[in-house]
């Protein structure tokens, strides 16, 4: 379960929290999406989808964390080749 | 895609198999509870990748799967009203209740259709104000904000025509469950990623604690498995048994706050039933006092259809981690897709069609 | 507190499916299959009919040696919605039969159209949809010799559902189909996968999606004929329908018995074909094409067959994407981008979106 796709936020609706709106870019495909739960997001933030509703907000610095940890393993993986 | 296709990456991905191998000593049982999770090993082939003290199994993370059987009779008698229109994920479609499966009652004429949304259910609602309107809210914790919004969507804009059918579990008390039975080998947790999107990872701690165990918040690419498996085994080769979140990019402490509010408000926590398993205490949802007309099982007079089980699929051991699917006797011979002897050969994300879709027995598999 | 879980290891052993058609048998996988298998088959066998193949090759009875060969192919349409970016159901009822007579190695030229039409049907509609057969008919360098219609109650029918035969001259010297694909065979491409499939899932408002993508519906025979014409020694071809590039691989293995090795790296798919496939949890390697095919060519021949395929705009981005192997298993294997291997096999019916 939990098919949730990252795509990024291009524009968003007005109005109360749990009734706001955004169209999302998945790569080239577009979709509407409820942004009820992720009150913080604005448009050019990337956010996980589940089933037409955004679950939560990508964190770039903490995405890229695995691979700065690559990048410090990477001489070490090749030394135990 | 960004935030996917890095993560798939073969490059990082034999790196960090080369890490794992390398903090390896002794054999080591992991397991992961997510259908997402599942799938992604056996498409990727990942278990292939693991070095060979490390075995990763595959528990009850398809949600689909475990829904009891008696809940999908109760579907298929709701659909085949003329006046409902049963609205269902697509996995749903095919998993067998007592006799039968949705298909199969679409096929003599039940109104059963295939959403991709619960909000898409409400809106079938709204337009068709003469017919009952059910949605088979099936699904873990990831999938519970949307249900909620649906159904609170729908008691706030008064429509009389909608209702839940409720199948939600909750994880933490299937993987306490499988930590208690005799038995057990899983000596640590890749959690579900998702489901910790929305709820968090506190309540793991006393499960970490209780049990011993490591617990690791996975994602679900390659890189993210691969390095939730590190994580993990890093722990059990130092006799830790923590909460860890390797999957920060998504994943905060305390879960999606907004989220959570809702669900309090619609749902309370209720024994559930899981199919292979049996009934597990507080390991599902069902709706709140203030939401209980929107519960189909009471608007349609269905509860009293009730199961029986007979007992020649293996899929109990199977959800438990306790049997590759491969090593099922009925396995691509009596049991296949077209002609399934439990829900998980049947799902997209059980164990045994993700085996049978990217393996087949006696097929060479090359590392 | 204790916990009173008892674990009762059980699963009701479901019927088989009952006796009525499914969706499911229409959806290019392994119920059409045993359909076919099951009930027309043992019905109309002969041997045209087992080859198995898209189209028929006839001998003309009494014909002089040296006499043309015939192909024949039959395709219905029931897509829904009627017209959808990159074509309608005109536009690929005339390119798909146009396209499994190429699959027979023939020169398309004569096709039939039978029509059901819906009781209230708009007229316009009728119209676009004839038109666009015309203009589809033309490029592809085809006549509308013979028709039929028919009308039903409104409700009985989608609208328009289409059915188109056709026959071409065989320009193929030697038969093309599984039985004649070899070990060392190359598995040639003729352009990217899922463009159609997705394409209609977009066009249902149902989904909501925004998306520029169009249907890949086009017609196959110049490119096909090329190959035949130049000399490239070709022994299969198979366009993809439904199903996808998967179907098609697995059927060609499972009836020439041979084992198909795949890159999964070399099958190009467009990125936004690939993020509605993550969205819907389906795999492009099933998901439907209408302008792409695959040709098994002698390995010898594959630079140069591939060279033809990129001189014609449909065929453009040929490419290799595998080749077949000595084992006889009749399995498709394929590598993937990490470099593990796993089986690709028919998926059970409609590849229902996974959603969860």
């Amino acid at each position: 379960m939990c098919l949730a796709v990252p795509g990024r936020i291009l524009t968003m609706s007005d109005g109360d929290a749990l009734a706001r709106k955004g169209r999302v870019d998945f790569g080239g495909i577009v979709k509407e999406v409820s942004l009820a739960f992720v009150p913080e997001a604005q448009p050019g933030d990337y956010v996980l989808v589940h089933v037409g509703l955004a679950i939560s907000r990508v964190d770039e610095a903490e995405a890229q964390k695995v691979f700065e940890y690559l990048e410090q393993i990477g001489a070490l993986a090749r030394e135990l080749a | 895609m960004r935030f996917v296709d890095e993560y798939r990456d073969a490059a990082a991905v034999r790196g960090l198999a080369k890490a794992l191998a390398a903090v390896t000593t002794r054999p080591w049982t992991l397991m992961e509870v997510c259908g997402g999770q599942t799938h992604a090993i056996v498409r990727f082939g990942l278990d292939a990748l693991l070095p060979d003290g490390v075995t990763l199994v595959h528990g009850p993370g398809c949600p689909v799967c475990v829904t009891p059987v008696e809940l999908i009779d109760r579907a298929l008698a709701i659909a085949a009203r003329p006046d409902a229109i049963l609205c269902s994920f697509g996995d749903m479609l095919r998993v067998p209740g007592s006799e039968k499966d949705l298909l199969a009652v679409k096929a003599e004429g039940g109104d059963v259709r295939v959403l991709y949304s619960p909000l898409d259910a409400l809106e079938i609602a709204r337009r068709s104000p003469d017919r009952q309107v059910v949605f088979f809210a099936v699904g873990f914790e990831t999938t519970a904000p949307a249900t909620a919004m649906a159904v609170y969507r729908a008691k706030r804009e008064g429509l009389r025509n909608f209702s839940l059918l409720m199948s939600h579990v909750l994880v933490p008390p299937a993987m306490q469950a499988i930590l208690r039975s005799p038995g057990n080998r899983v000596q640590g947790f890749l959690a579900a990623g998702h489901v910790c999107s929305v709820m968090g990872f506190e309540e793991y701690a006393p499960i970490a604690r209780e049990h011993h165990v490591p617990i690791v918040v996975t994602g679900f690419e390659p890189l993210d498995i691969l390095e939730g498996a590190c994580m993990c085994v890093k722990q059990l080769e130092q006799g830790r048994a923590e909460v860890e979140n390797q999957y920060a990019r998504a994943v905060r402490r305390a879960g999606n706050v907004e989220a959570q509010r809702l669900m309090r408000e619609v749902f309370c926590v209720v024994p559930r039933k899981w199919r292979g398993i049996g009934e597990i205490a507080r390991s599902g949802l069902g709706l709140s006092e203030a939401y209980r007309e929107f519960d189909a099982e009471r608007r349609f007079d269905v509860a009293s259809v009730c199961a029986e089980e007979d007992s020649e699929c293996r899929s109990g051991d199977v959800l438990r981690g306790l049997l590759r699917p491969p090593g099922c006797p009925a396995f691509g011979s009596r049991c296949t897709p077209e002609r399934p002897l439990g829900a998980p050969m049947v799902s997209s994300e059980g164990a045994c069609a993700a085996y049978y879709q990217y393996r087949r027995v006696g097929a060479p598999v090359g590392s | 507190m204790s916990d009173a879980t008892v674990f009762e290891t059980t699963c009701p052993v479901p019927r088989v499916p009952g006796a009525r058609v499914l969706l499911a048998h229409g959806g290019g996988g392994r119920l059409t299959q045993r359909l076919i298998e099951d009930v027309f088959l043992p019905a109309f066998g002969n041997p045209a009919l087992l080859a198995r193949h898209d189209g028929a090759v006839l001998d003309l009875p009494a014909a002089a040696p040296g006499s043309p060969r015939l192909a024949m192919s039959t395709d219905s349409y029931v897509v829904q919605p009627l017209f959808f970016p990159g074509g309608d159901i005109g536009r690929l009822a005339v390119f798909g039969t146009v396209n499994d007579l190429a699959m027979c190695g023939a020169r398309p030229l004569w096709l039939s159209a039978g029509f059901i039409l819906e009781e209230g049907l708009q007229l316009d509609d009728l119209h676009r949809v004839v038109d666009s057969m015309r203009a589809a008919a033309q490029v592809a360098g085809v006549l509308l010799v013979t028709g039929d219609t028919k009308v039903v109650d409104r409700g009985k029918g989608d609208g328009i559902f289409l059915n188109t035969a056709g026959i071409g001259v065989v320009e193929a010297t030697e038969p093309l189909c599984p039985a004649a694909v070899r070990p060392g065979d190359r598995i040639l491409l003729s352009g990217d996968v899922g463009r159609h499939g997705i394409a209609i899932l977009a066009a249902r408002e149902s989904l909501g999606f925004e998306s520029e993508l169009e249907s890949d519906c086009a017609p196959l025979s110049e490119p096909v004929l090329d190959l035949i014409r130049e000399g490239v020694r070709v022994h299969c071809l198979r366009d993809l329908t439904r199903g996808g590039l998967g179907a098609a691989l697995v059927e060609i293995a499972e009836a020439s018995r041979l084992r198909l090795m795949l890159d999964e790296r070399a099958v190009p798919v467009r990125s936004d074909v690939t993020a509605a496939c993550e969205i819907l949890g389906l795999d492009p390697l099933y998901v439907a094409n209408e302008g792409r095919f695959v040709a098994f060519v002698d390995a010898e021949d594959a630079e140069r067959a591939l060279a033809i395929l990129r001189r014609h705009v449909v065929s453009r981005n040929a490419c290799r994407i595998g080749s077949v192997g000595e084992a006889t298993d009749g399995l498709v294997t394929m590598q993937t981008r990490l470099g593990s291997t796993r089986v690709v096999d028919l998926p059970s019916g409609e590849q229902l979106p996974r959603i969860c």
